[in-house]
């Protein structure tokens, strides 16, 4: 099992197969885009608004699923002192970062017109900006800690206690009174979404998705030739 | 598993439970204090009227809302105990009779009050217009959607 994490592994994924991950990353988000500005259909309140949302859940998913990773990859790399789950996370960060922050801008350009406001305190908007901060504490903890080991160290722990986030992120909507609405996908009822809206919404999703794992091969690659360029010096 | 990973293994493990243990006191005295909005039920068993801003989240009753000029004035009901509101000012698109709303200002009395801000709640549900008129139509709508 843990043979496979090898970096390379990794590696040689990303000489083997980073052409056809693009291709198919390009074929999804172009299709996924013509359906959801043009092909499927404005909802009957909030109109062509609705359209944010093809952005604004991916995004949100990936965020929450990317911080995920980095808090389980924190944890082994805590415990069992195996450095590419810490490269693997480091990897990840950034575009996680990126994808809470678009998730955070598209949510509030989104709810000037629905709700009448860019930015409230609920719980769910707030426990996101959590989020964003913590990836800001992670990623800042590699930039100022010079000294690979103790940045390893420290930015396993902060991966740790962000995870704690994930379920008050996830579950806002449900424990709190919040402006926020709940849930509309859920994984054991039925969705309260229309299947012309949730077909643009998976394909974008999946369009994300191999968006982060094409960054990510990327990353990785340049992270662990770093790491052995500065074992060298 | 050598020592040393054992050791770190346990270490972890047990901090991680006694934070968990902490998280659930601190969070368990959170989800009584932050409030995001109070509904008119809350706000009827309360044994004090709260004299700063409020927030208040209900349904905006059917037939209540009333406008004159910039004025509105309407009521917002949980079905069971309902506040009339007074505003002021620019409504949000979404905002109408039907649709949840979460309103902020100062209680008058305590069933009465002067909102500073309005804000339109969106449920879950997603749907094309078409369906929701054939919805409406046939009197399926806000039975199969909604809570």
């Amino acid at each position: 099992m843990l043979q496979f994490f090898s970096s390379k592994n990794f590696k040689d994924f990303h000489d083997d197969y980073l052409y056809w991950i693009k291709i198919f990353f390009l074929t999804l988000v172009i299709f996924g885009l013509i359906i959801s500005l043009f092909v499927s259909p404005a909802d009957y309140l909030q109109g062509d608004t609705v359209r944010i949302m093809y952005v604004h859940v991916p995004a949100s998913w990936l965020a929450l699923q990317i911080f995920a990773v980095m808090g389980i990859c924190g944890f082994i790399s805590l415990v069992f002192k195996t450095r590419i789950f810490t490269l693997i996370s480091k990897s990840v960060a950034p575009i996680g970062f990126t994808f809470s922050l678009i998730s955070l801008f598209t949510g509030s350009i989104w709810g000037q017109p629905t709700w009448g406001t860019f930015w409230t305190w609920d719980a769910r908007l707030t426990s996101m900006l959590v989020l964003v901060i913590f990836y800001i504490i992670y990623i800042g903890s590699w930039k100022i800690f010079s000294k690979f080991n103790l940045a390893e160290k420290l930015t396993s722990i902060v991966s740790l206690i962000g995870l704690a986030n994930l379920p008050i992120i996830k579950f806002s909507v449900e424990w709190w009174n919040t402006l926020h609405q709940p849930a509309t996908i859920k994984l054991t009822e039925s969705s309260s979404i229309h299947s012309t809206m949730l077909t643009p919404l998976l394909i974008m999703f999946f369009a994300f998705l191999s968006f982060s794992i094409i960054i990510f091969l990327i990353r990785f690659k340049l992270e662990s030739l770093n790491l052995k360029i500065n074992a060298k010096r | 598993m050598n020592s040393n990973v054992k050791k770190r293994l346990y270490f972890l493990l047990v901090s991680i439970i006694t934070i968990i243990i902490i998280g659930k006191f601190i969070f368990d005295s959170l989800k009584i204090n932050s409030v995001y909005f109070f509904s008119p039920t809350d706000l009827k068993n309360t044994t004090e009227i709260p004299n700063g801003i409020i927030r208040i989240g209900g349904m905006v009753k059917d037939k209540s809302l009333k406008k004159e000029g910039n004025k509105y004035s309407f009521i917002v009901t949980d079905f069971k105990n309902e506040i009339l509101v007074n505003f002021i000012g620019i409504k949000p698109n979404l905002f109408e009779e039907g649709q949840g709303a979460v309103v902020e200002g100062k209680l008058n009395t305590r069933t009465n009050l002067v909102a500073t801000k309005i804000l339109a709640k969106h449920d879950e549900n997603y749907m094309p217009k078409e369906v929701a008129d054939a919805l409406k139509k046939t009197g399926n709508w806000k039975k199969n959607y909604g809570k």
